[in-house]
This record gives C-alpha cells, structure tokens and sequence, in this order.
C-alpha cells in the first residue's frame, strides 16, 4: 500500500459504538491520523471527500433498499473494504426482525407506515458485496481494530486470534460459570476478542464475537439440555448480536424446529 | 525420618515461618464459588468445612459435616499457573539510532510457598520439571520460579469421583516432590519432612511426636482416600493400543461431542504449550515477546504455511489424547496424564476420556 493511504469509514444500520472505537483509541489516534489520511468519517468530521479510497471501514447491516445501493457504490470506490462489528458482519442484534413478520413491527410501531422504507430483512455486508476482511465484535475491540490498521499499512497479515472465550477465561484465572455453577454460557462457541469481561463478572457469555472457527454448538446446547436448560432459554442465548451468524442461526432455528415437532 | 505432630491452631505459625523467610503463599481459598489457588495471608482464608462434589461437566462446593480444612480434592485451577504463567514477556526490543536493542525482562518472580499441593500435582510438577527444566533446552521463566518455591503437600483423605490416580501410580499418598507433606486429622497435621529446607523450617514449629493412635488415625484417613477412588483406567498397552488405532470410528464420535474450547488442556496441570507473539506500538518502534498459554485444540496452533494440519475437531481431539497417554512416552518417557481428573469436570459438555479411552480398548480386544 502506498504511503499514506486515503481511509474513509461509512455507517449502515448500527448504533455507531464500532466507529466510537476508532475515536476512543485516544492515545493512538494520533498515530493512527499521520499514519492515513482520514477523508471521510461523518462521525468526527465535516470533511468528505469522494473516493476512490483505500481503506474502507463499513459499520452497520443492510436493512433499507437505498443502503442496499449505496454499498455496491461503497464497495466500488473500496480498494480494501473492511466490515466493523456483528450488525456489518453478521447482521447485528436487528437481525431478529428476520425472523419477525416485519410488516407487522411497522404497523405497531410508526403512525405512518407508509413513509417507511425498509427490507424485511437485516444482513451482513458480505451477503451484498465483497468483503475483504471481517472484524467481529460488539463493540470491536479497540486493539485488533489499529492491529488490523497496522498490519495493513505494514503490508503484513494482522494477528487477530481466532480461538474460543474458553482460553481467555483460563488465562486470566476466571472459573467456569457453566461447569461451577451451571450457568449457560456461549464461551464455548464464541471467539476470542473481549478479553472474556462478562464471565468474570458472573454473566454467561453474550456472544458478542460470533462464531469461533468450526463450532459445534449443537453439543453444547444438547448437554444444556440434559442439565435442565429450557430450549426457550438457549434459543434466546443464540440470538443476540450475531444471532444471524450462520452457526448460531442453524442451531437456533433447529432448537426449534424440534421443539414444534 | 518419623513424622511430627502440628496442632491446628499452629498451621498459622507454619504460614508465618514461610512468610519470614520471603515467600509468597499460595494456597486454596474459596473465589468464584470454587477452591481456587491464591495468595493467603491466615489460615482463616483456608476452605474450612467445605469440599467439592465433582462428576463429568459438573463442580459444586458444599459443607462439610466438620471443620477440615483440606477436605476438598482438587479445583479448577492447579499450580501450573504460578510456575508457567498464563502470559509472560520473554523479551523486549526497541529501535534506536544504532538499530535494535534487545532486553531480557528484569523482573524477579516472588518467591513461592504451594500449600495444599496433592499427589497427582507433585507428579504433574514432576512432568513438567522434566518438559521445562531437562530437556536441551530450559525454559527460564519456570526455572526462576519453580527453583526458588516451597512446597507443602497435603494428603488426600477422600477422592471426587472424577479422580484415577491409583491408575496413573501417581497418588493418593505423597511419596516425593515435597518440601513437607501433611496429612489432616481432626486436632491437627502429621508432619513429614521431604527436603532439608522442610527440615529446617520444621525446627521452628512448634511439633511434638504424634501418639500411636494420631499416627493410626492418619493412616486409615489416607487409606479411605483410596478406598473412594472408583474410576479406574487400564494402562497396561495403552500406548500402542491408541497408536495402532488411529482411525477407530470412537475419535469420531468424541469430535463431534468436542467443542474443542481448550478447557481440557487449560486445566490439565501437565499441558504445556503456549504461542510466542510479537506485539508491537503502532510505530513499530517498540515491541515485546509475549508467550501465552495456547492450545492443541485451536485451529490456529496447527497452522503451518497457511494451511491448518489438523482441519477438524476430531483430529485435533485424537492429537491431545494419543499425546497424553501415548507419545508422551515416546517423549519425555512416561504418561503425561497424572489422573487428576480436571478435564473430566471442566469439560462444559463432559467428555471423560477414560470412558473414551475404554471404548477404543473395549473393541481392540
């Protein structure tokens, strides 16, 4: 890449806390300003310069006809494009209206539903365009965001582990929620990024990661199962913020499935 | 040399003496809703009256019917994490005008005391002296360590249903690898002396000779720890059984129960390895070696030119287990399984792999 690639970050259906990541580098925002020129990034600056750009940082799911346009144009003037957290990558917790009657959220919620404008549905970015890197999260981690920044501006691969919240558990001491105390958690299934915060504070794991490479969650909610877990309740585990994530979208929908078999 | 008598309210004192000579003692304290291994300062932050109740994916603490203060087998956690840290900075390097300059870390671990360690565990700290420490190369970050630590061992005198150790010959009874060993009855410790730094420090305890009914008492309290051992695994061939059955439709089976998180071989006080990182400023102008713990069963362990070697679960379940208890003779001459039984009870789904291990066996003869 050359010297001092043109960075431009666009917004879709999201609630802007991954691009609040890149703000909140503090230190090494500075760093990261002389590294690349920043050209378009509504979120903290009035400046936007057309592309073409070299870097693209792109937020938030496809939810709307006019953003399902607007990111084949992003994408056309990406030379590098980059989704930022679980809406950009795997739908986001919006995802839920997928398997909604949408027609019906509208109704019951706007007076005029026929100003809105909006798909039935909320998908990734990769489901429209060409993605050439993925960062999960929600939020992403400030960290593997100027890892993935670096390693590209160094022309070198970026480390960002792809191993489960398990390991990050063991590493800083906390003791299995699930095994100790019985309570649910997506650790198992989930890749790493967070450091593994809410099991150390007593909460099962939300999955804010999505999923680790080649999970088998269906052993992991059949021994839940076993031990007394409502399906209701693993259904609600699987679908959060990347409920729409491939794996946890096909384990949700079998739980079920056989529940109404 | 006979063992010695300690009166319970004197365990502070033996706290205190190692404390005088500079070390840090780690022993169990409940954290987390677990008897976990931390820094105690009194003997008051020991478990007393508690003791866990373990089965394949399931651990729970519950009150004892008296006061003992070792009346739990073992937790999630084992020493392995003082002596081989879960994360260490082997070097740092920052750029100058003259290049790279390179700097060994300058921090000196604390010196530890291990009270409350089991048999399996001193056979596990055993296994990873010979992997860490006599091997052609030695690990410097557990030498500094593992040189410079105390350890008390504590006798078991009741086993989880998850323990094997009289399979692997390592437990219950503590028969070396200690500074002193314990065992526990209802007045106090018979106290026995393993090192010449046990016997220094056992001069200024206040100990008496045990009666012949304390020493009775302490022998029928171990021999009821083996008495509740249940699970059994049979080793004899075990090495060339699993070798020589590498493609058994049971590995599998185990792969598709497998989450492959890792738990098994985080808790598993023998597990060793680890994966070496660069990290680096955004300048790049300043960067540590960090080593973490790390795990045959990520994806990313097996990478080699791109390309992960062990492209499944199962295979990568297979890896950790023929490693265990076979290749591991092959490598540092004996089985790297202590039978603890950790990764029984810490597997979220509850894989047992001496039931796994019977199953290949079953059909081999």
């Amino acid at each position: 890449m050359t010297a001092k690639p043109r960075l431009a970050v666009f917004k879709f259906a999201s609630c802007d806390g991954c691009q609040l990541s890149l703000l909140d580098c503090e230190d090494e925002l500075l760093a990261v300003a002389g590294a690349v020129e920043i050209v378009h990034f509504a979120e903290a600056t009035s400046r936007m310069e057309p592309g073409p750009y070299d870097i693209v940082l792109v937020e938030g799911s496809i939810t709307t006809p006019d953003d399902a346009a607007r990111i084949q144009d992003v994408r056309a003037n990406a030379r590098f494009l980059m989704t930022i957290g679980a809406c950009a990558t795997a739908g986001g917790i919006q995802s839920l209206r997928n398997w909604a009657d949408h027609q019906e959220f509208l109704q019951a919620v706007y007076a005029r539903p026929e100003y809105i404008s909006s798909l039935a549905t909320s998908t990734a970015i990769a489901d429209h365009v060409p993605v050439d890197f993925e960062l999960r999260g929600c939020p992403i981690s400030r960290q593997q965001l100027l890892e993935v920044l670096v390693a590209l501006i160094d022309g070198r691969k970026p480390q960002t582990p792809g191993h489960g919240v398990c390991l990050d558990c063991k590493r800083r001491g906390s003791v299995c929620i699930t095994v100790a105390r019985g309570v649910p958690c997506m650790g198992p299934l989930t890749q790493s990024g967070c450091g593994a915060i809410c099991p150390a504070f007593d909460r099962g794991c939300y999955g804010c990661f999505g999923p680790a490479p080649q999970v088998q969650p269906r052993s992991l909610t059949g021994h839940l199962l076993e031990q007394g877990a409502p399906p209701r309740q693993l259904v609600q585990l699987l679908r959060n913020f990347n409920g729409f994530a491939p794996e946890f979208r096909g384990e949700s929908e079998r739980l079920i499935s056989q529940q109404e078999t | 040399m006979p063992p010695w008598f300690l009166e319970k309210a004197c365990l502070q004192d033996l706290l205190e003496r190692l404390r005088d000579r500079g070390y840090a003692v780690i022993g169990p304290t409940i954290s987390q809703e677990a008897i976990c291994y931390d820094e105690i300062h009194t003997i008051d932050e020991l478990p007393r009256g508690w003791t866990d109740v373990q089965q394949a994916g399931r651990y729970r603490l519950q009150r004892r019917a008296d006061e003992s203060l070792f009346g739990y087998v073992v937790g999630p956690h084992s020493w392995k994490r003082y002596l081989f840290p879960p994360q260490a900075t082997l070097m740092t390097a920052d750029r100058t005008d003259g290049g790279w300059s390179m700097q060994a870390p300058v921090e000196v671990p604390p010196r530890y005391a291990f009270l409350g360690v089991r048999a399996c565990e001193l056979a596990a700290i055993r296994i990873q002296d010979k992997v860490f420490l006599e091997g052609p190369y030695v690990d410097l970050v557990y030498q500094a360590r593992r040189e410079r630590c105390f350890v008390v061992a504590v006798n078991c005198t009741q086993a989880a249903s998850t323990c094997f150790c009289t399979s692997m010959n390592t437990g219950p009874r503590c028969q070396a690898g200690f500074d002193l060993a314990l065992t526990e009855l209802p007045t106090g410790f018979l106290v026995e002396c393993g090192s010449d730094a046990g016997s220094e420090l056992l001069a200024s305890l206040p100990v008496r000779e045990p009666s012949a009914e304390e020493l009775t008492a302490a022998e029928s309290a171990r021999e009821q720890a083996v008495h509740q051992i249940q699970r059994l695994m049979d080793t004899t061939n075990i090495r060339e059984d699993l070798l020589t059955n590498l493609n058994h439709p049971r590995w599998q089976e185990a792969g598709e129960r497998c989450l492959s998180c890792t738990n098994c071989t985080m808790v598993c006080p023998t597990c060793f390895c680890s994966s070496v990182n660069e990290v680096a400023d955004l300048g790049a102008d300043h960067v540590r070696r960090e080593r973490v713990w790390d795990s045959c069963f990520n994806l990313d362990f097996s990478t080699m030119n791109g390309t992960p070697v062990r492209n499944n679960v199962a295979s990568r379940y297979r890896q950790w287990l023929t490693h265990k208890l076979a290749s591991w003779h092959d490598q540092f001459g004996s089985s790297g399984c202590v039978g603890c039984g950790r990764c029984i009870t810490w597997c979220p789904v509850g894989i047992d792999l001496t039931e796994e291990v019977a199953a290949i066996r079953g059909d081999v003869r």
